[in-house]
């Protein structure tokens, strides 16, 4: 039972952040739809700028926000730069565009930064607390909480808010939303500057956890990819939900199958919910117009 | 005199092969040349698929994979001999696509993306781990074709390099002729219809699934073949020939290219693969580099270099 | 259809023959170097090749090699086999080097022999596994330790502490593979049985259902690591983490203070077989190696600003001993270079004394390995 437990505790930090980086892949997908392949990099400019500006002596949470201002201005660069002059562009080519720039994010980061590997301090320690027989770190629990807080507000947000509900709208049917006034373009922007930020948070929580270097994004990319396409690609409780199930699935998997498949759990997984459910456990049905 | 498309690609190539050669001042540019050919034709096969047929695969080194590490196994442990390992390996991919491509073939977009990319990352996990058979990530040697020994008992001294230089030279050329043949058939022009429209096309009468499925099975043994030839070149293989890196690289010759064509995906190998070798002095940068030369590319000129440089020299669509 | 795709290969032909410049042949002696600088490996690649640079600008400063001035032309594979390949036959046939020091990794070395025994060129290879030296080729060396030599100096201390059965998680890289195996197919020569085996992609970011699995098996005493780069300190934090007290054996894949600084408090304890250039100040002032030694990690960690590498120590010690060899065989011939390099005897370097022969180019034995633990935050010598 404790075993499971510590199974359970291990996927479901490692999921927090496959659901943030799936939720980013979902704002930007709702908001254009572009897959942003360069997703994972924002994770690794919050977490490698954090590090490099700790240890040149500013405070973690300094260092933090900063991070997270840095890699706003990437995203929305990345927008404005790399997404929004091929608009209309066919699916591959919108692709490779986005890989490109993730490829050039990392080689980037690969100059500014260095090849080895960083982290700065956790918020509050070090000292595992037990619960049941198995251990949780103090950070995996920030990882937890910032991943709901985060929902949470964004539920709020487009709920509550004027712009949020811009937001859907235009997510919903952009041609409509601009008849009603809603400045699109804007839309567009705010949302890559709001899917960076999140990125960049989650890197700035879960590098005390599980380190971070120039290369950490393309990995986070795909399996956040493979979290969203599960959940539903454009739903963001799919991305939630779909993130954690596959952190959890690769758990699991170590802990019961194999170590060394860990990783393809999460490829089955995807695979296999793109033979019987396309759409994924939330998404839209979609319906292809003749 | 108006050539064909066909034609005319088929004697450029072929001029290429018979005259770069006397513009090499060491053999190494042989190397460089043989991998282009190499590259050109797994992406002549991807050009089938996604240029063709429409259809994307991010996933497809994992036949490259199939057909490298059968060329390293095969000899060893069937006791075939290489030429047949390399065919082996070839009709092992032939039946992994057909098994697999039903079912994906049927998505389409990102899903199709996504589903693709995770085949691929399972055959090289596989490649990874199964050490007791594949050698792990450290690789595995791979027994030699012969050709060099048994021409020079014909009293046809080579270099390793030269030699695998006419090979993949050859072996592209033939491959371009067969993928021209099939873009010119009724198999062709199926498969631009489906690409245009699979609702207009299925209403023609024309089978969807089984032509997707088709190209998919022949753009898959391209590809087999491609890493065959890349595991006899460099007589060793390892796991990355599968790699996501190496589908990216694929897909991406292909596209910048010009995906809609044997030439385009030719000039896009070229790109791609000699450009770092002329940007050493910048090897820091490479990554920034390919990166940035990706998106610029794809923003600009959206259909791929040969296309839009076409347009651009002569003021009309080829 | 026109010739416009003519034209425009045409004018990428042009731009391929542009860039090949022949070099007018002068008096140098021209080494070249493939190394993983940038990629999965570049923690290996990058301080090797800041430790060539290095030298070979000292050695310039000092007047070149039997009075010539050395050039090194440096490539980056970033690890794959492929790309080193084509830049081994780049050195070999356009840049006519004379001798090669590379090959971070095992793949892109083995994919690299044939070129340089084809082309009867020397080769110092800077890759662990001990397939690169098993069997001997005539022109190929090697200078880091094999894998296998690391676990049977650290079986060897597990024997004297009375440790009969253990786990191991390995990662699956090249290195932690390797490693793995050998130490699976020497362990039993200890008196040690293996009783829980696990695995972790190189990527991973939380080890602990493996671990967790360890620590439910029964009856471990001690726990091994072979990895390198970022899983073994994750490894560390999540043994502290879940409580794990049984000692803690390391591989030199992470023989680096940076491994002591991400792992933290969780490094005390942490035993691991490492070239003696972890323990620089610790060794005795009569140790043959400790001036070597002191030398090299002021002078690296003076140029670099960043913390001397084991690995940087590998092509240290590749380039110390080829350039004696190019001194012995007074001679930019490659085949004089070669035999006077495998004359090589009891040269003192960074990594160990190495004493080369037809039958080993590897030279080094276990006295080579020094078993160093962490304590306060940094490695001391015990033996």
């Amino acid at each position: 039972m404790a075993e499971l437990l510590q199974f359970l505790l291990s996927g479901v930090t490692v999921g927090a952040i496959y659901a943030l980086v799936a939720l980013g892949f979902t704002l930007i997908y709702n908001a254009s739809e572009v897959v942003n392949f360069a997703q994972g990099e924002f994770v690794m400019i919050g977490g490698m700028t954090t590090a490099f500006l700790y240890a040149a002596g500013l405070p973690v949470w300094l260092a933090a926000l900063l991070a997270i201002l840095a890699a706003v201005l990437v995203g929305i660069a990345l927008n404005k730069l790399a997404v929004e002059p091929a608009r209309g562009a066919p699916v591959l080519a919108l692709i490779i565009i986005t890989i490109g720039a993730s490829i050039f994010l990392s080689g980037t980061a690969e100059i500014v930064f260095d090849k080895q590997f960083h982290r700065f301090p956790a918020f509050s320690g070090d000292s595992p607390i037990a619960i049941g027989g198995a251990t949780i770190l103090p950070q995996s629990l920030w990882v937890l909480g910032g991943a709901m807080a985060i929902f949470a507000a964004l539920y709020l947000f487009f709920t509550r808010t004027l712009l949020g509900r811009a937001v859907l709208a235009t997510a919903n049917n952009r041609m409509a939303a601009k008849l009603v006034g809603i400045n699109t373009g804007f839309v567009m922007t705010f949302s890559f500057a709001l899917s960076a930020a999140i990125g960049a948070l989650a890197g700035v929580l879960v590098t005390p956890i599980t380190f971070t270097s120039y290369d950490v994004g393309v990995g986070l990319a795909l399996k956040g990819f493979a979290g969203a396409m599960l959940g539903g690609m454009g739903s963001p409780p799919g991305a939630l939900i779909g993130g954690l199930a596959i952190g959890l699935a690769e758990a699991l998997t170590a802990g019961y199958i194999s170590s060394d498949y860990k990783d393809a759990a999460a490829f089955i997984v995807i695979l296999a919910v793109l033979f019987f459910m396309p759409q994924g456990l939330f998404g839209a049905k979609q319906v292809e117009r003749v | 005199m108006r050539l064909s498309t066909k034609h005319a690609t088929l004697l450029l190539l072929l001029a290429i092969l018979a005259l770069a050669p006397l513009l090499f001042p060491s053999s190494f540019y042989y190397r460089v040349f043989a991998l282009i050919f190499v590259n050109a034709l797994a992406v002549t096969g991807l050009v089938i698929l996604l240029g063709f047929a429409g259809q994307v695969s991010l996933g497809h080194a994992g036949f490259a994979g199939i057909g490298a590490y059968a060329s390293a196994l095969a000899p060893v442990h069937l006791g075939l001999p290489p030429i047949l390992a390399l065919l082996f390996g070839a009709a092992l991919s032939a039946l992994v696509a057909f098994l697999i491509g039903r079912p994906i073939l049927r998505l389409k977009g990102y899903t199709l993306a996504v589903a693709t990319l995770g085949f691929g990352i399972l055959v090289s996990m596989v490649l990874r781990n199964e050490a007791w058979l594949t050698g792990g990530p450290d690789g595995i040697s791979v027994p030699a074709l012969g050709l060099k020994d048994g021409l020079k008992d014909l009293g046809i001294k080579l270099k390793t390099a030269e030699l695998w230089y006419w090979v993949s030279g050859i072996v592209l050329v033939l491959g371009a002729w067969l993928a021209l043949n099939l873009q010119h058939s009724p198999s062709g022009r199926a498969l631009r219809a489906l690409h245009d429209s699979e609702v207009a096309a299925k209403t023609l009468g024309v089978d969807v699934a089984f032509f997707k499925l088709k190209a998919f099975v022949v753009s898959a043994i391209y590809a087999s073949l491609s890493g065959s030839l890349l595991a006899l070149m460099n007589g060793f293989v390892t796991p990355e020939v599968a790699g996501f890196l190496h589908s990216i690289e694929l897909v991406t010759m292909a596209v910048l290219g010009g995906a809609g064509s044997v030439v385009g995906g030719f000039f896009g190998s070229v790109l791609l693969t000699a450009l770092p070798q002329a940007l050493t002095f910048f090897q820091e940068y490479k990554h920034l580099l390919l990166g940035l030369i990706m998106m610029l590319v794809m923003i600009f000129m959206t259909e791929g270099l040969v296309p839009s440089l076409q347009r651009r020299l002569l003021g009309r669509r080829a | 259809m026109t010739f416009a795709p003519a034209k425009t290969m045409a004018a990428a032909l042009v731009a391929v023959a542009a860039f090949a410049l022949t070099q007018p042949a002068s008096a140098e002696v021209k080494l070249g170097s493939t190394l993983a600088v940038t990629g999965p490996a570049s923690f290996l690649g990058d301080p090797e090749a800041k430790t060539l640079k290095m030298l070979v600008d000292q050695v310039n400063a000092a007047g070149g090699i039997n009075g010539e001035t050395v050039t090194l032309i440096q490539y980056d594979d970033a690890a794959n086999p492929n790309n080193a390949r084509t830049f081994a036959t780049r050195l070999v046939e356009d840049d006519e080097v004379i001798a090669v020091i590379g090959g971070s990794t095992t793949g892109a070395t083995m994919a690299m022999i044939p070129i340089f025994e084809d082309a009867e060129i020397p080769f110092i290879s800077l890759a662990g596994a001990v397939v690169v030296i098993d069997p001997v080729k005539e022109w190929v060396f090697k200078t880091p330790h094999t894998d296998r030599m690391a676990c049977a100096k650290i079986f060897e201390d597990m024997q004297t502490q009375g440790i009969a059965k253990i786990g191991m998680i390995s990662g699956t890289g090249g290195f932690g593979k390797s490693m793995r195996g050998q130490c699976l197919d020497i362990v039993g020569d200890y008196g040690i049985e293996v009783v829980a085996d696990e695995t972790y992609g190189p990527k991973d970011a939380d080890m602990t259902p493996q671990l967790t699995k360890i620590k439910n098996s029964e009856g471990v005493q001690a726990v091994l690591n072979p990895g390198f780069g970022q899983g073994p300190a994750l490894v560390t934090r999540n043994y502290a983490q879940l409580g794990m007290t049984q000692p803690l054996y390391q591989s030199h894949g992470v023989a680096s203070q940076s491994f002591i600084d991400l792992a933290g408090e969780a490094a005390e304890g942490v035993r691991m077989a490492a070239p003696s250039l972890l323990v620089a100040e610790s060794l005795a002032a009569d140790d043959p190696q400790r001036a070597v030694v002191l030398a090299y990690k002021t002078a690296y960690e003076g140029e670099t600003g960043q913390p001397v590498s084991t690995f940087g120590g590998y092509a240290y010690d590749a380039f110390m001993m080829l350039k004696a060899a190019i001194e012995k065989a007074g001679s930019d011939d490659p085949a004089a270079i070669r035999d006077a390099l495998e004359a090589t005897s009891g040269y003192v370097g960074v990594t160990g004394e190495f004493s080369f022969s037809p039958e080993d180019h590897l030279g080094l034995d276990l006295s080579a390995f020094r078993m160093v633990e962490v304590k306060d935050g940094r490695f001391v010598l015990i033996d």
